[in-house]
C-alpha cells in the first residue's frame, strides 16, 4: 500500500516535471535542429549540392520569391532551406561527437584525478589550467595549417575546448565524495577501486556532467560554425551552416537571404542550447553558479 | 602579494612553454618540416641548409630546443606566402591593428555593459532588467560573424553610415567592435548583474545607506566595488574571447590584423607564419592574464594582504 | 522615571508599517508607541520575526523597497517629524543624528575599503572637513571604542581585523558624528561571551560622555536587565507590555513577558532547568482575530482567542502598560 502511494507519487512527480519542460526551447531544438539532422533526405524540397542555373539567386518567398525556394537560393541556385537542412546533421554530429569527446576524457582524467591525488591529480590540474587557458582557436588554426582541416579536426579542437571543464567540475565533486560514507563502506568491503570509481562515485556525478554537456551544445555549435566560416571547419562541398553564411558574405548587399538564414538557424539553435541548458540546471544543480 | 605575482608569472611561462611545444608537435604531425615550412620549387642546396640550419638531422628533443631557441629569439623562419617577409616581423607589423580593434571592443563592452548589469540589478525585474535579459539571451546565442555581416548590411549598405570593411578611419572600427563586444556585453552584463545582487543584500550595504550615503555611492562606489571583483575573474575569458573574435570578425571586416594575417597564411599553407601568429597570439594572452592578475591586487584587498 | 513637560528625543506614535506580498499583507509594525529620552536606554525586546529590526529600519525609513512601507503614524525627533521628511533631508538625519550599529560585524564592513576610510565617509558627509583633520577624527573615535593603536588600525582593512575588533569599528562609525540616537540592532549577537560584555560595557560608557539616546534591540532579557533603563517587548509586530526595567522584572503583566524572563539562564543560584517557551508565532501572513499569543499562553481563555487586548495601564501610574486580558479584565 505503501509502496504504491510511493509509486504514483513519483509518477505524479514525472507528469509535474514534464508540465514544467521548457517547451518553447525544445520545440525551437527539434524543428530547427534534430528533425532536419535526421531527416533532411526526406524533408529537403532539393538536392543541396548540384546546380541549376536557372534558379539562381530566387529571393525567399515573401520578398519575390516563390514557395518552391521558401528561403531562396544561391548563387549556383541551390536551395538554401536544403542546404540548410542538410547542414544541420554535421552541425549535430560535430557537436555531439565532439562534446562526447569532451565528457569522456575529462570525466576519466577528473575522476582518477581527484580519487588518486598526488601527483597525478598535481599534473591533471596544470593541464586543465593550461586547457582553459588557451583559446581554442589557436589550436584550430595550428591543426588546421599542420594537418588541414577535416571532420576530425574540428572534433578535436570541440574535444579539447571542452574537456578541462568537465575534468575540473568532475575532480572537485570527486574530492567530496570520496571521503563520504558509501565510500568508506564499500572499500571495507573490499571494493577494487575501479568498482568504486565507476560503480559508486561516477553515478554521483552524473547529473553535473548531463548539465554541463548539455551548457556546452551551444558553445560547440558556435565553435563549429565560427571554423567552417573561417574555412577550417569541416571542408566544402560539406553544407555546414557557418559555410553557408561565408557562402552569402560578399552579397549581402543585393543578395541577403543566402547568409540570413543559416545565421538565423545558428541564432536559434544556440539559444534554445542554453535556454534548455540554464532550465536542466535549475532542475538538477541549483548551487552551481552561473558564468 | 609578490609571492602570488611570481606564482601566476611562472604558471603563464609554463603554459607559453606547452604552447611551443603543441605548435612544434603540430610541425612533426604535417610531415617534413622541409615541406611545410620551405616553398615548393626550393634547391637541394637550399633544402640542405635548412636542414641544418634547424638541425633536423638530430634527435627529436634537440630540435625541439633549437626550435624553442629559435621561438624566444622571434624566429620562425622567412613567410612562403608574402616572400621576404620575416615571419614574425610580418605578424608584429599587424599587431598594432588587432591590439586597436581588441582595446575597442574591451572598452565598448566594459562601458556598455557595468552599468546595464548594475541598473538590471538595481532595478530587480523592472524593465531595465528583463530587456538586459532578453539583451543577454540573445547576445550570447548570436554567432559574430553572422552579426557582422548582419551589421554592414544595415550600417553599411542599407543607411550608408559607415564603411563596409577595411581601415582607416576611426569610423572603419566601429562596426567590427561592435560585432566582437556583442557577445562580451551580455555575458559580461549577466555576471555583473547577479554579483551585484549578492552584494547588494550584504549588511555593509546597509550599513552605508545607515551612514547617510546617497543610493548613487551606494551603489556605484560600494557595492560595485566589491561586486566587480566577479566580472574580474571573466576578464581572462574576455581576453581569450576577443582574441578568437578578432580571428573571426578580422576576416569578415577584411580588417588586416593578425586573425586576418592567420586565415590568409592557412590558406597559403604558410606554417611559419602561422606559427608566429599563434606564439604571438598566446603571448598578448598571456600578457593580458597577468594584467587581470595585477587588477586583482587593486581591487581586493585582500589578496593584496593575504 | 521623572516626568518632564519638553519634547522627548525621539517620539513614536501609532506606527504601522505593512508588508504586501503575494500571501497577503501583514503588519510587522503594528501600531507602536514609545519614546526615548536623552541619555536614555530603551530596550527592544521579542523573539525573531517579532518585527524588531523592522521596527529599528523604519525608523531611519530604510525599510525594503517595494516590499514594505509605513501606512501610518508619526516619528519625532525632537519635535521634527521624519516621516514627512524629504529623502535628502532624511539622508542627511541618518548618520548625523540617528546611527545604527547592525547586526553582524563579519559583513557590516565594506572589505574593499579601510576602516578610517569607512568612518570618515559618514564624517565627509556629515560634517566636512580637511583630510588631515578627519583622519584626526576617525582616530579619536577608534580611541573612544577604545581599540588599540587607532592611528595603526586606523589604515586596516576590515579582514585584518577580529570580529570583536570589527564590531568596534562599526560602533565607531556609529559615534563619528556624535549622533543624538542610536539605534543598535543585536549588536552582540554573533560574539563570544567575554567580548560582549565588554562591547555593552563600552556601550554604556560612551551613553554616560554623550547623553546620547540608545534603543537597543535584543532577544536577551538577560542584556537587557544590565543596560537598559526602559522596556518594550515585542510579539508579532505588536508591543504587548512596556515600562521600566525594574517593575518589569519585578511584576511582569503579560505572560508573554514572563516567559522570556523565565527563560534567562542564571548564572547564580536556581538550579531549575532552562524554560523555554513552547510553540512558536503564527505564521505572518494569518492575522488572528484575538491575541497573537494565545495560543502559546498557558492562561488563556476564549476572550483571548476572539478579541484583541486593549493596551492599559497595569499599575496605575502610567509607567507600565500591556495589552492583556489577564491585566484588561481585571
Amino acid at each position: 500500500m505503501a509502496e504504491l502511494h510511493l509509486q504514483s507519487h513519483r509518477l505524479q512527480n514525472l507528469w509535474q516535471k514534464a508540465r514544467e519542460l521548457p517547451l518553447l526551447p525544445i520545440g525551437v531544438l527539434l524543428i530547427v535542429f534534430i528533425i532536419p539532422a535526421l531527416f533532411a533526405e526526406v524533408i529537403a524540397p532539393h538536392d543541396p549540392y548540384v546546380p541549376n542555373l536557372r534558379a539562381r539567386l530566387q529571393p525567399p518567398v515573401f520578398f519575390g520569391g516563390t514557395w518552391d525556394y521558401m528561403l531562396g537560393t544561391d548563387r549556383l541556385g541551390r536551395d538554401i532551406l536544403s542546404r540548410i537542412l542538410h547542414g544541420a546533421w554535421y552541425v549535430l554530429a560535430v557537436s555531439m561527437i565532439g562534446i562526447a569527446v569532451g565528457v569522456v576524457v575529462g570525466t576519466t582524467l577528473g575522476l582518477i584525478a581527484g580519487y588518486a591525488r598526488g601527483w597525478f591529480d598535481g599534473l591533471v590540474m596544470r593541464l586543465v589550467d593550461i586547457s582553459l587557458a588557451l583559446p581554442a582557436m589557436l589550436l584550430a588554426l595550428a591543426l588546421a595549417a599542420a594537418i588541414g582541416a577535416s571532420f576530425l579536426s574540428v572534433v578535436i579542437v570541440v574535444g579539447f575546448a571542452l574537456w578541462a571543464y568537465f575534468a575540473r567540475q568532475v575532480r572537485a565533486e570527486v574530492l567530496l565524495l570520496r571521503n563520504s560514507d558509501f565510500v568508506a563502506r564499500s572499500q571495507v568491503a573490499g571494493a577494487s577501486h575501479l568498482r568504486i570509481l565507476f560503480r559508486h562515485i561516477l553515478p554521483n556525478v552524473m547529473n553535473t556532467i548531463v548539465v554541463l554537456a548539455t551548457l556546452q551544445v551551444g558553445i560547440a555549435i558556435m565553435l563549429d560554425a565560427s571554423l567552417s566560416f573561417l574555412g577550417i571547419g569541416i571542408p566544402r562541398p560539406t553544407p555546414t551552416w557557418g559555410l553557408l553564411v561565408s557562402d552569402g558574405r560578399d552579397f549581402i548587399a543585393t543578395d541577403w537571404w543566402i547568409s540570413f538564414f543559416p545565421g538565423l538557424a545558428i541564432l536559434l539553435t544556440v539559444m534554445a542550447a542554453n535556454m534548455l541548458g540554464d532550465w536542466l540546471r535549475e532542475q538538477l544543480d541549483p548551487r552551481q553558479r552561473q558564468i | 602579494m609578490l609571492k602570488y605575482l611570481s606564482r601566476r608569472i611562472a604558471s603563464s611561462l609554463f603554459a607559453l612553454l606547452v604552447i611551443t611545444f603543441i605548435v612544434f608537435l603540430l610541425t612533426q604531425l604535417s610531415g617534413s618540416p622541409v615541406d611545410a615550412l620551405l616553398p615548393d620549387d626550393a634547391t637541394q642546396e637550399q633544402i640542405d641548409s635548412f636542414i641544418r640550419e634547424w638541425g633536423l638531422d638530430k634527435p627529436l628533443w634537440q630540435q625541439y630546443l633549437t626550435f624553442l631557441g629559435n621561438a624566444a629569439q622571434g624566429d620562425f623562419g622567412t613567410s612562403l606566402k608574402w616572400p621576404g617577409q620575416d615571419a614574425m616581423g610580418f605578424v608584429l607589423d599587424r599587431m598594432p591593428a588587432t591590439l586597436e580593434l581588441g582595446g575597442l571592443a574591451i572598452l565598448m563592452s566594459v562601458v556598455i555593459a557595468l552599468p546595464l548589469g548594475v541598473a538590471a540589478a538595481v532595478y530587480k525585474g523592472g524593465s531595465i532588467d528583463n530587456g538586459a535579459q532578453i539583451f543577454a539571451l540573445v547576445g550570447q546565442s548570436m554567432p559574430s560573424f553572422w552579426l557582422g555581416i548582419i551589421l554592414i548590411w544595415v550600417f553599411s549598405v542599407w543607411l550608408g553610415w559607415l564603411p563596409t570593411s577595411g581601415m582607416g578611419s576611426f569610423s572603419h572600427a566601429i562596426l567590427p567592435a561592435i560585432a566582437i563586444a556583442w557577445f562580451q556585453i551580455s555575458a559580461l552584463a549577466r555576471l555583473t548583474r547577479s554579483a551585484m545582487l549578492e552584494v547588494l543584500d550584504v549588511e555593509y550595504i546597509k550599513l552605508a545607506r545607515v551612514k547617510g550615503v546617497s543610493e548613487w555611492s551606494v551603489v556605484w562606489k560600494h557595492a560595485l566595488r566589491n561586486a566587480a571583483v566577479v566580472p574580474l575573474t571573466y576578464f581572462g575569458i574576455l581576453a581569450a574571447s576577443i582574441l578568437t573574435g578578432s580571428v573571426v570578425i578580422e576576416t569578415v571586416f577584411s580588417w588586416p590584423g593578425m586573425g586576418w594575417v592567420a586565415i590568409e597564411a592557412i590558406r597559403g599553407r604558410d606554417f611559419p607564419v602561422v606559427q608566429a601568429v599563434i606564439i604571438a597570439y598566446a603571448v598578448i594572452y598571456m600578457i593580458s592574464n597577468l594584467v587581470v592578475d595585477l587588477l586583482y591586487v587593486v581591487v581586493d584587498p585582500r589578496v593584496r594582504h593575504g | 522615571m521623572t516626568h518632564t513637560q519638553e519634547t522627548p528625543l525621539l517620539e513614536v506614535r501609532d506606527l504601522r508599517v505593512e508588508i504586501s506580498t503575494k500571501a497577503g499583507k501583514f503588519f510587522p509594525v503594528n501600531g507602536h508607541n514609545f519614546t526615548l529620552n536623552s541619555g536614555e536606554t530603551l530596550g527592544v525586546v521579542g523573539e525573531s520575526g517579532s518585527g524588531k529590526s523592522m521596527t529599528a529600519m523604519s525608523l531611519v525609513r530604510l525599510l525594503p523597497k517595494h516590499a514594505a512601507r509605513v501606512t501610518s503614524g508619526s516619528i519625532k525627533l525632537e519635535g521634527r517629524e521624519l516621516l514627512s521628511l524629504s529623502r535628502s533631508e532624511m539622508r542627511k538625519v541618518r548618520g548625523r543624528d540617528i546611527a545604527m550599529i547592525l547586526q553582524d560585524p563579519q559583513t557590516s564592513l565594506n572589505p574593499s575599503f579601510t576602516v578610517g576610510n569607512q568612518i570618515t565617509e559618514a564624517l565627509r558627509l556629515h560634517a566636512p572637513g580637511p583630510r588631515s583633520t578627519l583622519r584626526e577624527r576617525a582616530i579619536e573615535a577608534l580611541r573612544k571604542v577604545k581599540v588599540a593603536a587607532p592611528e595603526h588600525r586606523v589604515d586596516s582593512y576590515p579582514s585584518q581585523l577580529s570580529g570583536g575588533m570589527r564590531q568596534r569599528v562599526v560602533g565607531a562609525i556609529a559615534i563619528s558624528c556624535a549622533p543624538k540616537v542610536i539605534i543598535a540592532d543585536e549588536p552582540t549577537t554573533s560574539l563570544d561571551v567575554t567580548v560582549q560584555a565588554q562591547y555593552l560595557r563600552l556601550l554604556k560608557e560612551l551613553q554616560e560622555d554623550t547623553g546620547m539616546g540608545i534603543i537597543f534591540i535584543t532577544h536577551d532579557f538577560g542584556i537587557v536587565a544590565n543596560l537598559c533603563h526602559r522596556i518594550v517587548v515585542m510579539y508579532f509586530g505588536r508591543i504587548v507590555e512596556s515600562g521600566t526595567v525594574e517593575r518589569i522584572f519585578a511584576k511582569p503583566a503579560h505572560p508573554y513577558t514572563e516567559a522570556l524572563i523565565a527563560a534567562v539562564p542564571k548564572l547564580h543560584g536556581h538550579k531549575g532547568r532552562l524554560r523555554t517557551i513552547p510553540g512558536s508565532p503564527p505564521p505572518q501572513s494569518e492575522q488572528p482575530p484575538g491575541c497573537p499569543f494565545a495560543p502559546r499562553c498557558e492562561m488563556a481563555d476564549t476572550r483571548c482567542f476572539t478579541e484583541l487586548p486593549p493596551t492599559v495601564d497595569a499599575d496605575g501610574d502610567g509607567e507600565h502598560l500591556a495589552s492583556c486580558w489577564r491585566v484588561a479584565g481585571q
